[in-house]
Order: C-alpha cells, then sequence, then structure tokens
C-alpha cells in the first residue's frame, strides 16, 4: 500500500470529524473576529466597522485590568494548591493502611459531582446566616460570630478557591498515584539503603516519576482556571464589589447583558489570547521536562 | 413520528402519561416568569390552570427563571423565537422598546382598562408614550416591623422617619433583643438598587438630569450615606451586603430582624405560621420619610407581561395576558401581589385579613419613584451596584464611588 | 516491605481520617440537607442531623404532575439525558475513526492536534456566532443544537482517548487479517474494535459526564422544558424563590447520583483513561 494512499485513507476517516469542528468551532470562531471590529448588538442591528476601537476600550478600561488580576489570583492559588494537596493525598494513599481501598474510591466522589452542584453545596455551606460552616467553627468555638463569607471582598475569592479545589485536588492526586505506582519498588529500596532522607527521597526518586503527568494535570487546570466561569457564576455572580469578577463572567456580562456583541467578542478573544499565550509556555516546559526526564 | 415514538418512551421510563399533550391543544405559547418576590410559583400555575380550562384551544407551557435570569433570558430568547409572554421589570422597556424585544400593544387596551387600572401602574409598561404591555405586579418595597420586638423595646408606633427607624434600632441594640435589627437586600444585584431607590426618593433625589447621571449629589448622595452609616454603625445585619429579597424574608421570618425592607409579598408569608416563626407579628407600613423633604418613599418595583416581537402567536398571548391581568384573577390571588386595579383597593373581598398592607399600599403606591428610564438601564444598574458595594465596604467614599458610577453608566 | 515506627503509623492513620473528612463531609452535609425538615436547616444552633428525616422532597421533585416544579424537573433531568446520550453517542462514531486514522498515520497526527488545541478557546469567544448560527437553523432551545455544540468539547477528548487505545493494539494483527483478504472494514470491525472496546467504554464514560456538567452553553442557549438541563435547572432553583435550602439540597444530590454512580463503579477504567492520556503526554 503506498504511503500517499495511506494518507488519503486516514485524512478522509478524519473527515467527519474535521468537518464538525471546522462549523461549530472553526467558523464561529473567524466570526467572533469579524464581530470583534465591529459595534454589532447581540439583537437588531449588523453593526459597521469599527477598526481596533472595541480592543483598545476593553484593554484601557479598568474592569478589564481588575478582572485580569482577580482571575489570575484565582487561577494560580486554586491550582498551586490543587498540586500541593493532590500530591500529597497521593503520596498518603500510596501508604499501606487499613481502608485504603475505600479511601482511594472515594476520592472520586468530588470530582464527579457536577461543577453547578458544587458550587451551589459550597454556596449553602458559606450562607452567612444558616450555613454549616459557621455553625461548625462557632459550635468549636473557633470562631465567636457567623461571618458573611461571600459577601467580604477580602474572603469571597478564598472561599471560592477553596470550593474550587476542594472539586479538583482529587483529580490530582489520582492521576500522581497512578504515577506514584508506576514507581519501582526496587529503586526506593535501594535510595533507603542509600540513607538518603524522606525529602532527598522524594526530591530526587520519586518526583521525576511524576512530573511529566503532573505537569500535564497542571496545564489543563490553568486553562480550566483561567477560563472559570461556572462555580462563581453560581456562588458570587462577581460580587461582592465586583471582586470576583472573572474574565469569563466580564465577557458574558458585555455581549450577553449589555448586548454589545462587537466588543465583547474583542474581549473574548484578548482572553483566548492569554490562553494560548499560557498554553504555549506551558507546552515547551512540558516538552522539556518529558526531554530531561526521557 | 420520531417525537410520539419519544413521547411514548418517555412515559413508559416516568411513569405517568404526564407528558402527553392536552387533547384540545391548537395552540401553544410559551410564557416566562420569575420566580421570586411578588406571586409564588404555585400561584402562577393555578392561574394559568384557570386559563387553559377557560381556554381549551391554548395550551401555555411555563417557564420560571431567577429575577437575576429574567433579562439575559428573554433577550437570548428572541433569537429562538421562545417565548411568546414575557414578565418585564419597570425599567426594561426603555430597552426592549429600543431593540424591538416587545410589541407595542397600545392598540389593544381598551378604554375600560384605561379607566380601571391605577394611572401609576401604566408607567411600568410606557416608553415614549407608547404600551409595550399590561401592568401585572404593582409592587413596592414597604418597612416590615416585628412587632413583638418593637413591644420589648418599649417602642410604640414604628418609624415615620429614616432618622426614626435608625433611633429605634439603636434602642433595640442597646437593650441587647437583636444585635443587628435592620435587614435590606444589598447584593450585588438590583435588589440593591431598589433599596437605594427608595432613600434617593426620601431625599428628594434625582437619578438622571437631561440624561445625565445626577446621583452623584444631593439626594442620591444623601441616600447612599445613610446605607453606609446604617451598615457601619451596626444598626444593619451585615450580611445584608450579600442578601437578596429571599434571605431577608428568611432572617424576618426567624425573627431576626426587627426591622426590613421588602416587597409585597412578604406580609402573607411571613404571617403564614407553617413557614414563619413571626406568624402575627408582622407589622407593615410604607417606607419612611424625610423630615422636611417626604413623609414616606417608595420605589417603584412593578412588573408588566408583554409579547415579544418573536411570538408567532400574539392574539392567544393577548388573550393569556388579559386573563392574567384580569381584575378577577388578581383578586382572587391578592394575597402575595396587590392587583393593579383601582376598585380592588375597596373590595373587602381583596383587603379582608390584610387591612394593615393595604393601608400602608395606599400610601406606598402614591409615592413610588421610578429607577432611571434609559435603553441604557443595565449598565447604569451594573455600574450602581458596584458603587453601592464598594461604599457600603469601605473601599470608597460614597461620593468617590456614585461619581465612578456615573462615569461607568455609559450615560 | 520495610517497617515503620509506631509515630509514622499514627499519623498515617491520622492522615487518612483528615482525608476522609475532607471529602466526605461536604457530601455527607448535601445529603443531610435534602432529608431535614426547612426548620432544622434554619435553626440556631444548627441541627446536624435531622429530627425527623423527610424524603418528602425527592418525591416532590420526581412527580410528574402536569405544569409542577417536579415535572420541570423530570423534565430537564430527560433533557440532560437525552442530549449527553446523543452527544456521547456522537463523539464515539467521530472518534473511532479518526482516532485510527491518526494512530495509523502519523503523517495526519498534527491535525488531531488543532483539534485539542481548541480546547483552549474559552466557550465566552464562540458563544455569540454559535448563538446567532443556532439562531439561524432554529436551533436554539433544541436539544439537538445542544448535543450538536456539546459534541466539540467531547470529540477532542474522546479522539484523544481512542488514539492512546489504537496505538496500544499492534497493527500486526490488522495487517494479518487484510492478508487473509478482510477488507479494510471487516478488519477494524472484527479485529480491532472489539480490541479497543474497553477504550470506548471509557472515553464514553468521561464524554457523558463532561456533557452531564456543561452549563454555560446551556445557560445560553435553552430558555425553557424542551431543552433545559439539569445545571441550568439547578442554577435557576438556587438562585430562585426556594427559602428551602433542602429542595436546593435534594436537586443536587439527584444530578449528582448518575455520574457519582458511574465514577464509584466504572474508577478503574476512568483513572486508567485519566493517566494513559497524562503519562503519554
Amino acid at each position: 500500500m503506498s504511503g500517499s494512499w495511506m494518507t488519503t485513507r486516514a485524512w478522509l476517516l478524519m473527515l467527519p470529524l474535521l468537518a464538525v469542528m471546522i462549523s461549530v468551532i472553526g467558523w464561529p470562531l473567524v466570526d467572533t473576529v469579524r464581530l470583534s471590529f465591529t459595534d454589532a448588538r447581540l439583537v437588531g442591528t449588523e453593526g459597521s466597522f469599527v477598526g481596533l476601537d472595541n480592543y483598545a476600550r476593553m484593554l484601557s478600561g479598568a474592569n478589564f485590568q481588575r478582572t485580569l488580576v482577580t482571575t489570575t489570583w484565582f487561577a494560580v492559588i486554586s491550582v498551586a494548591a490543587e498540586m500541593v494537596l493532590g500530591v500529597l493525598a497521593a503520596l498518603l494513599l500510596n501508604q499501606q493502611f487499613y481502608g485504603r481501598t475505600v479511601l482511594r474510591a472515594l476520592m472520586i466522589l468530588p470530582w464527579a459531582l457536577p461543577t453547578v452542584v458544587n458550587a451551589t453545596l459550597w454556596r449553602l455551606i458559606y450562607n452567612p446566616e444558616y450555613g454549616a460552616l459557621n455553625a461548625a467553627l462557632t459550635q468549636i468555638g473557633l470562631l465567636d460570630a457567623y461571618r458573611s463569607w461571600l459577601g467580604e471582598p477580602n474572603t469571597a475569592l478564598a472561599a471560592l478557591i477553596v470550593a474550587d479545589c476542594w472539586k479538583n485536588f482529587p483529580l490530582v492526586a489520582l492521576i500522581a498515584l497512578a504515577a506514584l505506582q508506576a514507581v519501582p519498588r526496587d529503586i526506593t529500596s535501594a535510595s533507603m539503603v542509600d540513607g538518603a532522607g524522606p525529602i532527598a527521597r522524594f526530591r530526587f526518586v520519586i518526583l521525576p516519576y511524576l512530573v511529566g503527568p503532573l505537569l500535564v494535570a497542571l496545564v489543563l487546570r490553568t486553562i480550566e482556571a483561567f477560563k472559570v466561569f461556572d462555580i462563581i457564576w453560581v456562588m458570587t455572580r462577581g460580587g461582592p464589589a465586583n471582586s470576583t469578577r472573572t474574565l469569563s463572567i466580564l465577557v458574558y456580562q458585555e455581549a450577553f447583558s449589555f448586548q454589545r456583541a462587537g466588543s465583547g467578542a474583542s474581549l473574548a478573544l484578548i482572553v483566548t489570547l492569554l490562553v494560548t499565550v499560557l498554553a504555549v509556555a506551558y507546552a515547551a516546559l512540558v516538552r522539556k521536562a518529558a526531554g530531561s526526564n526521557a | 413520528m420520531l417525537k410520539s415514538i419519544n413521547r411514548t418512551l418517555l412515559g413508559a421510563a416516568f411513569v405517568s402519561g404526564a407528558f402527553m399533550p392536552h387533547a384540545f391543544a391548537e395552540t401553544a405559547i410559551n410564557a416566562l416568569f420569575m420566580a421570586q418576590a411578588a406571586y409564588s410559583e404555585a400561584d402562577v400555575r393555578a392561574m394559568t390552570e384557570a386559563f387553559s380550562k377557560a381556554n381549551p384551544d391554548i395550551k401555555v407551557n411555563l417557564e420560571f427563571v431567577p429575577y437575576e435570569g429574567l433579562h439575559d433570558k428573554t433577550v437570548l430568547a428572541q433569537g429562538s423565537g421562545g417565548y411568546d409572554v414575557v414578565l418585564f421589570d419597570v425599567i426594561w422597556p426603555a430597552e426592549y422598546a429600543s431593540n424591538n424585544v416587545l410589541v407595542d400593544v397600545s392598540s389593544r387596551i381598551t378604554d375600560d382598562m384605561k379607566k380601571g387600572v391605577l394611572p401609576g401602574a401604566w408607567t411600568t409598561v410606557a416608553y415614549d408614550g407608547k404600551s409595550y404591555g399590561m401592568p401585572w405586579i404593582l409592587d413596592t418595597k414597604y418597612l416590615f416591623y416585628n412587632k413583638e420586638i418593637l413591644e420589648k423595646a418599649g417602642i410604640k408606633s414604628p418609624p415615620k422617619t429614616w432618622d426614626e427607624l435608625a433611633e429605634q434600632a439603636k434602642i433595640i441594640k442597646d437593650k441587647g433583643i437583636l444585635a443587628t435589627p435592620i435587614s435590606w437586600s444589598w447584593s450585588q444585584a438590583e435588589a440593591a438598587i431598589c433599596d437605594y431607590t427608595t432613600l434617593v426618593s426620601a431625599y428628594g433625589g434625582e437619578f438622571l438630569k437631561d440624561g445625565k447621571p445626577a446621583f452623584q449629589s444631593g439626594g442620591g448622595l444623601d441616600a447612599l450615606n445613610y446605607m453606609v452609616t446604617s451598615y457601619s454603625s451596626g444598626l444593619t445585619n451585615p450580611n445584608s451586603k450579600e442578601f437578596l429579597e429571599e434571605d431577608v424574608r428568611k432572617v424576618f421570618q426567624n425573627g431576626e430582624a426587627a426591622f426590613a425592607l421588602n416587597w409585597t409579598y412578604m406580609y402573607n408569608m411571613a404571617n403564614d405560621p407553617k413557614d414563619s416563626k413571626v406568624a402575627g407579628k408582622v407589622g407593615v407600613v410604607p417606607a419612611p420619610g424625610v423630615a422636611g423633604k417626604s413623609e414616606v418613599s417608595a420605589v417603584n418595583g412593578s412588573m408588566g407581561l408583554g409579547i415579544t416581537t418573536a411570538s408567532k402567536h400574539p392574539e392567544e398571548a393577548w388573550k393569556f395576558i388579559t386573563f392574567m391581568t384580569s381584575q378577577e384573577t388578581q383578586n382572587q390571588y391578592a394575597k402575595l401581589s396587590l392587583p393593579i386595579w383601582a376598585s380592588s383597593y375597596d373590595d373587602p373581598a381583596v383587603t379582608k385579613g390584610q387591612e394593615e398592607l393595604i393601608a400602608a399600599a395606599k400610601l406606598g403606591l402614591a409615592a413610588m419613584y421610578p429607577r432611571p428610564t434609559t435603553p441604557k438601564y443595565q449598565e447604569l444598574s451594573t455600574a450602581l451596584q458596584q458603587a453601592i458595594q464598594e461604599a457600603l465596604l469601605g473601599q470608597a467614599k460614597p461620593e468617590d464611588a456614585l461619581k465612578g458610577a456615573a462615569e461607568n453608566s455609559g450615560l | 516491605m520495610e517497617r515503620k515506627s509506631l509515630p509514622f503509623t499514627i499519623f498515617i492513620y491520622a492522615s487518612a481520617l483528615l482525608l476522609a473528612v475532607v471529602i466526605l463531609a461536604p457530601v455527607l452535609w448535601l445529603f443531610v440537607m435534602s432529608i431535614s425538615p426547612a426548620a432544622d436547616l434554619s435553626a440556631k444552633p444548627l441541627r446536624w442531623w435531622p429530627q425527623q428525616v423527610d424524603f418528602s422532597r425527592y418525591a416532590l421533585l420526581l412527580s410528574t404532575v402536569e405544569n409542577s416544579a417536579g415535572a420541570a424537573f423530570v423534565a430537564s433531568l430527560w433533557n440532560s439525558l437525552r442530549i449527553a446520550g446523543m452527544a456521547t453517542i456522537a463523539a464515539i462514531a467521530l472518534a473511532i475513526p479518526a482516532g485510527w486514522a491518526v494512530s495509523r498515520t502519523p503523517a495526519v497526527g498534527w491535525s488531531l492536534s488543532v483539534v485539542i488545541a481548541t480546547y483552549m478557546l474559552p466557550p465566552v469567544a464562540l458563544a455569540v456566532p454559535l448563538y446567532m448560527g443556532l439562531a439561524y437553523f432554529g436551533m436554539l432551545n433544541n436539544i439537538f443544537g445542544l448535543a450538536l455544540v456539546y459534541l466539540t468539547i467531547l470529540a477532542p477528548f474522546t479522539t484523544w482517548l481512542m488514539k492512546s487505545g489504537f496505538d496500544a493494539i499492534p497493527r500486526e494483527i490488522e495487517a494479518a487479517a487484510m492478508i487473509d483478504g478482510a477488507s479494510l472494514f471487516q478488519t477494524l470491525r472484527i479485529i480491532t474494535l472489539p480490541l479497543a472496546a474497553p477504550v470506548v467504554a471509557t472515553s464514553a464514560l468521561f464524554a457523558l459526564l463532561l456533557a452531564w456538567d456543561e452549563f454555560f452553553y446551556a445557560l445560553l442557549f435553552t430558555s425553557d422544558l424542551r431543552a433545559k438541563t439539569l445545571t441550568v435547572a439547578i442554577a435557576d432553583l438556587a438562585g430562585g424563590r426556594v427559602s428551602d435550602y433542602g429542595l436546593i439540597a435534594t436537586a443536587g444530590v439527584l444530578a449528582a447520583l448518575p455520574p457519582v454512580l458511574i465514577g464509584l463503579v466504572m474508577q478503574r477504567a476512568l483513572i486508567s483513561g485519566l493517566t494513559s492520556g497524562g503519562v503519554k503526554g
């Protein structure tokens, strides 16, 4: 069989997938680019060409800068916490103890809970008057008065991050656990004989096995955290005083609540660009890590 | 064919034949309502059932969303011709008319309607001299108070002015009856604007002057200052800044608020012993005024029912709207929302058991103050919500926050 | 096996207990709320276990009386099932030929990379044209329209997983069948697909979970019972006039049940899917 026929056949087999992706993602993306240069509204006018006005207005607006900072905080802290907690949990689950199998099985629970359910659940937990968190903390004496967790700018974002972490760190843990199980036992025992302490052992013996899978998890989680919408929409809608408004919420507001499809599109593309830059930087990192460990 | 197979499967899967279409149904219309304040979901469903009984050839599919989703859903559904009838807030006709979302129904409104409905109610549906629907919910924020707590504190009568409210709250706080006696809905949402507007009307403020923001000074500033003082002095429940109306009701019903600003619906709900710990102790008066400026204050929080331009069945839609807004229907369900019809307020069938509410309504409804009428209302409101929260949280001084809102309002 | 010191063992058990509490407490609380009378949930101090267990909300939400809150919930449950099911089947149907093609013909692999890169696109970047496009074809508020949009989220994932699965099946087996005169289609059907069946199952599970979870597009593109999904129904319930937190919790429990059951029962398959993607990069 000739190579060119193989390639043609492969393209034919790819065709359905590519056709769907081009029509439902490719075309809308191109159209978003077109819209971003117009002052089109969501319903009604087609809009006319306004050049780079939308971009200039969006980038210079205080809203955008502030929202970018909020989004970055959310992404960096929640992803970092998920990674650390996930690896710690995986190290624990890799030890031998009674009930380990059950605990491993339970790890899937938060991850399987739909995001909207998770957000609703935590909103109830954080409720300032009747929430479980206030009740638990005051009953054990850690708090003397009920607090408004989602109503104070300095706790609202943290509260969201906790809710997001709780759902996502088990996934990191499961990925890390699978990688740990691939570490050959004789290597760890050998390093013990060499007298390596637990920290050195983790750093030099175990970590190299974790880096690859963890980096992939890191990339995926960071991209997702940067695009975050659902959990914030359900829990705070960006409040209080816009302290939890992320980029996706801002785009929604611009394009759908205010119906300015044009400037909404330009803002969405700016976000896309940011995520792409992040992803490309990460991809380089992954390749480097894969290279050094190969 | 495929559809009917689906239906059969569905019926089998979910036990009953509830999904089978009505035997008579010829036309189906879709109506969008809110699940928040005013008429309860059960009330709307019961009214619709009565309508279907009277009009077996029209089937009405009901959809309920939170108030927060009502505007966006209405606009987004235009693309699909989704709804025939939509509930809209008094602040939206300007935008809906400019963007061709609602049908101008001025010609459909009969003389009987014009004569019978309270004049104030018509402002709910009017923009540029045209009517874009029928008023349905005639509502404003009242001051509710817990009679038992006031009695315990030795307070003879509820406050007539906002300063008196603060004084009375202080007495209750100082006597240790409640740590934070007043509850409001100051979440970053339209609810906060409604409370703010009530105060703006009390202080004789103005939102816009010649189309430009005017709330940064005068009454607009006084109103925000009052909110901030009440919050920082500890008289207001600090959780108010994440409350919507339902949270206020819950706190009030649990006996944890001496005073609360809320819509009509709270009166009968808080008086229902099944859900409420304060049944029988609920007092209601118009929101207070400011000495020398106003006797009472009120926000126009009314809502109307309109036909969307995407509707293919405007006749049936109008029939449904006339039924829902008819005096007969409204009188029958006058517990959570009061009728738009003038003569209903003297009808014993309506007033019985809620004389206090009716008395407050007569004063409050007459004083209703509008939120600004502009196609850019959503942006203005979003900017104001942010300003109010920044001021409450101490992130900005009230005057600076309002100045910022004026700049961001898009006006 | 190395011997562990006593303090270390205690430390391990204490940590395991802490982890179990962290994982379980919120989920259990969701369930407890769903069976507690409303008064217990607004009691101060809060009551952690109901005085009287109350399952009535489940009956309420699963009732099918026409134009009731229950019917609305059941309809959205049904919509979610249908949309997730359709999108999953379609995603697998696209992924099998495409995954096989990329696995056997690396020359076309870059196109899959491009497809997977679409994962970076925030949905808000596509929402406006998609909204207008769906409106043009009359597919707003329509389960087929939503399933089509979901397909673009699921297909890259399933194709990637299928490709890894096919990579693990030696080409020689296929070549042998071809020499015996089987056509490509027959070879795939008789030899390759049965071998790849576990990967197909894993991909389908992932696709189902992803579709079940989706919220943003459903929020924008559906407006009523004809297409509204469970996630939107729950968000509506939580945002509206439901002062009974137990009812919100009940809806949450019901919506979480299918994915949680899938997760617990199919855990091994899911984790192998996660890591095969992860480890191989």
